[in-house]
């Protein structure tokens, strides 16, 4: 699938997928739509409730989800190592954002009808459709808050917000997560700052302090004190 | 609609699952009471599968993560529901501010508390008698030391033995080492001659028994723990009670409207909305322990009126709902440019700081009362929903674009990662009568209870404590050698003072005391005006202290079930 075609099923995927997938087929018996449904992550009724409603509705029409899209490669295109926003994910995100927190929904479409105006002011045509030396030019002229022109402050608070939403998604996608290098939200156990970090930043742990720490071998010990509260295992 | 009855009676109905209804469902079930517990929200286990947050990556959330409406404080917070309730609002009088936070679930807020376990010390339950200012407790840190050293060895807390007077040592497992960021917190404050010490949570960073796990160090105790290895009231004191053959019968979804009353003005029990078939049902006990939470069981109480108890059960004072207090809070971050571009790895830890700073200036005068003290954060944490916000900001202090797009971003990102450390106060407030909560006679909820509303302001001395904060932030921040960020808040913004309720440590709704006119419980926790009904959550405080509520709210509750359970044997109740 590639990636308008992947927006499109967003677009109207979650309303009825099931009718979607069957869409083709003459006659075939009336499926009743699937009720829209996350894999499980430790939500309770009221939630499941919420979310359900929420993956049901449409809000951004074909063209705005498009444009969505472009912007966001924009602001973050694919390096050697890591893919693109819109190859994490980040529209998708954004669509169920736009839906799941609605204050974002005016700013958005207006922010969107903006630089669809501002683009045929200059160009004639459509944010999507310019090319790479036009998006730069449009972007340039709103992309960095305090040099922006009186005129074009709107384009700047809606870049700004495009941004940040897409920096977040990103970052909190599978591939943002491992492009940043978090390491934890694992089992493990934690025995201190690393030596060479340590001796990088010019410190040290007191001797003091560490006798006082614990011991991670004997973790699983089943702890005893004697009646003055002193540890015994 | 007809109350729906039945003909069991309970030897004692807790009303409410977080840390006091929970320690009073284990020692009331263990001295053999056969004991019925009602909790407003659903069960909840974070063992069970369908219940975890813990662990949950941030794209597992449509959301990432991002606080709601239904989850104040993210998706992953175990806590349910928070600064709003569909459907259970509250009122604030004119010109007044109270922000209340509330979790219906099985364990209440305990599932995500900061773990923070604090002991008051002597001089917390004498305030009085060192500042004027206030009420003395009943009760002196001798009458509780016993219950604290108890709930220590059940529930395990990790700490130091410091000899630190009004910080009292406990039994204490070890604690973890400092983080990278904790230690440019012990250099800054030890330059700037302010102590810290190893912080003390209920955590197990070692096995106190075999039921519960040790901990693995994900960080994120706000989850709340599969492994059972921090506290929480369900999987440290309800599951072990039932396991212990307990007769426990619980009741989730139910909704507690009132206390039931006879003729005489004995309780009888309690009238509960079953929040799935919204039909009320009698439940009969022959005692009654309040556990709702400090408003809530205020609420209920003042809810409560018969011709016996006219304005409220417990009440004959007028003081149910007031000396409402909360610990004041304020914050202050450095960016600390030694740690940019950082090497990462795995620095999660326990959920929480693994160091501290206790209030340190007790011998001095002061232009205000009581202390603070001071929490650590920083670190490189998971990301979720705002990670990324304003990426390069502080290239207005490093120098750079700000804004822009394309590759760019990625590495200012991954440059600042890290970098950030941050403090907090949390500090004691005075009591005042004219802070608190009543009944709002036009509003009710959606299941016809009227709600509370609340009047509260802050004085004087919280004002010029939160200065006082600001003062000492600035100094050890700057001692790290990093630069501060944001305005230092002036006396125009109360010196970043969060609003009354914020910082979740309501307490004194229903305060101890010898004297019944000028006290709700006795020092037992029992009802002056109603001897067989207990309130055992944060409601009998007499002031809070710079600490955390949930340690003596626990020790408290045992301390007052051993009470009730003598009581009933002597046939006093």
């Amino acid at each position: 699938m590639d990636r308008r075609e992947s927006l499109k099923s967003l677009l109207v995927g979650s309303v009825a997928g099931g009718l979607l997938v069957t869409g083709c087929a003459p006659e075939s018996t009336v499926e009743t739509p699937e009720k829209p449904q996350l894999p499980g992550y430790g939500r309770n009724e009221a939630e499941k409730e919420h979310d359900a409603k929420v993956l049901s509705e449409t809000f951004f029409t074909e063209h705005e989800l498009e444009t969505i899209a472009v912007l966001c490669d924009i602001i973050l295109p694919a390096n050697a190592e890591f893919g693109s926003a819109s190859d994490a994910g980040v529209p998708e995100f954004i669509e169920f954002i736009a839906k799941d927190m609605p204050n974002n929904q005016l700013p958005i479409r207006g922010g969107l009808a903006w630089l669809d105006s501002h683009s045929n002011k200059l160009y004639g045509m459509e944010f999507k459709k310019l090319n790479d030396e036009q998006h730069k030019t449009i972007c340039d002229s709103i992309a960095y808050p305090g040099k922006t022109a009186p005129e074009l402050k709107h384009g700047e608070r809606f870049f700004t917000n495009m941004r940040n939403l897409t920096m977040t998604g990103y970052f909190t996608s599978e591939m943002g997560v491992k492009d940043l290098g978090y390491k934890g939200n694992m089992p493990g156990v934690w025995d201190g700052i690393p030596e060479d970090v340590l001796k990088q930043q010019g410190m040290a742990y007191e001797e003091e302090w560490l006798a006082k720490c614990v011991d991670q071998t004997k973790r699983t010990d089943i702890a005893t004190w004697d009646d003055d509260g002193n540890l015994l295992t | 609609m007809q109350v729906i009855e039945s003909s069991k009676v309970y030897d004692v109905v807790i009303v409410g699952s977080g840390a006091g209804g929970g320690m009073a469902t284990k020692i009331l079930s263990e001295a053999g009471f056969d004991v019925a517990v009602l909790e407003a929200g659903p069960f909840f286990d974070p063992a069970q599968d369908e219940y975890r947050t813990q662990l949950r990556w941030p794209w597992e959330s449509p959301r990432r993560g991002a606080s709601s409406d239904r989850r104040s404080f993210g998706d992953y917070d175990a806590a349910y529901g928070g600064w709003n309730l569909a459907g259970e609002p509250y009122t604030e009088a004119p010109g007044t501010r109270f922000a209340w936070f509330r979790s219906r679930m099985l364990g209440g807020r305990t599932n995500h508390w900061g773990r923070i376990s604090l002991r008051f010390g002597p001089l917390d339950f004498k305030r009085k008698s060192v500042d004027g200012l206030g009420d003395n407790w009943p009760i002196g840190y001798d009458d509780v030391k016993p219950y604290y050293d108890k709930v220590d060895k059940l529930i395990g807390v990790f700490g130091s033995k410091e000899n630190i007077h009004n910080e009292p040592d406990g039994f204490f497992l070890p604690p973890p080492k400092p983080r990278l960021h904790e230690l440019y917190y012990i250099n800054g404050a030890r330059k700037a001659g302010i102590p810290v010490i190893p912080s003390r949570l209920s955590i197990l960073t070692k096995r106190i028994n075999n039921q519960r796990g040790s901990c693995f160090y994900c960080g994120q105790c706000n989850r709340a723990c599969s492994a059972y290895a921090d506290f929480s009231s369900g999987t440290c004191l309800i599951f072990p009670a039932q396991k212990n053959g307990g007769k426990i019968e619980l009741f989730t979804n139910s909704m507690v409207r009132e206390v039931t009353t006879d003729k005489e003005g004995k309780a009888t029990g309690v009238n509960y909305v079953n929040k799935l078939d919204r039909k009320e049902y009698h439940l009969k006990a022959k005692v009654v322990v309040m556990a709702a939470s400090a408003c809530s069981s205020a609420r209920i109480l003042l809810n409560s009126k018969s011709s016996v108890h006219q304005d409220g059960l417990g009440n004959s004072s007028g003081l149910v709902g007031r000396y409402l207090h909360d610990s004041t809070g304020a914050s202050r971050s450095v960016f600390l440019p030694k740690l940019m571009d950082r090497k990462i790895y795995n620095e999660d830890g326990v959920g929480g700081m693994h160091v501290y700073t206790p209030w340190w200036l007790n011998d001095k005068k002061l232009d205000f009362p009581r202390g603070y003290h001071i929490e650590v954060w920083g670190g490189m944490g998971m990301p979720s929903y705002g990670f990324g916000f304003n990426p390069n900001n502080l290239n207005k202090i490093m120098g750079g674009e700000v804004g822009g797009y394309g590759e760019s971003l990625r590495a200012d990102v991954k440059k600042y990662y890290g970098a950030v450390l941050g403090v907090s106060g949390r500090g004691e407030s005075i009591p005042q009568r004219n802070n608190y909560c009543e009944i709002d006679n036009n509003v009710v909820d959606e299941w016809g209870i009227p709600v509370l509303k609340f009047n509260y302001q802050w004085t004087e001395h919280e004002v010029n404590q939160a200065k006082h904060m600001q003062d000492t932030f600035e100094q050890i921040l700057d001692a790290t050698g990093g630069i501060l960020l944001g305005d230092k808040p002036g006396k125009d913004r109360n010196y970043g003072l969060t609003a009354p309720g914020e910082i979740i440590h309501e307490v004194g709704t229903t305060r101890m005391g010898n004297d019944k006119k000028e006290s709700v419980t006795n020092k037992y926790n029992q009802l002056h005006d109603c001897p067989n009904v207990f309130v055992m959550d944060a409601g009998p405080f007499v002031s809070q202290a710079d600490k955390n509520p949930t340690w003596t709210i626990l020790a408290l509750a045992w301390r007052a079930s051993d009470y009730l359970v003598e009581q009933v044997k002597q046939r006093n109740i």
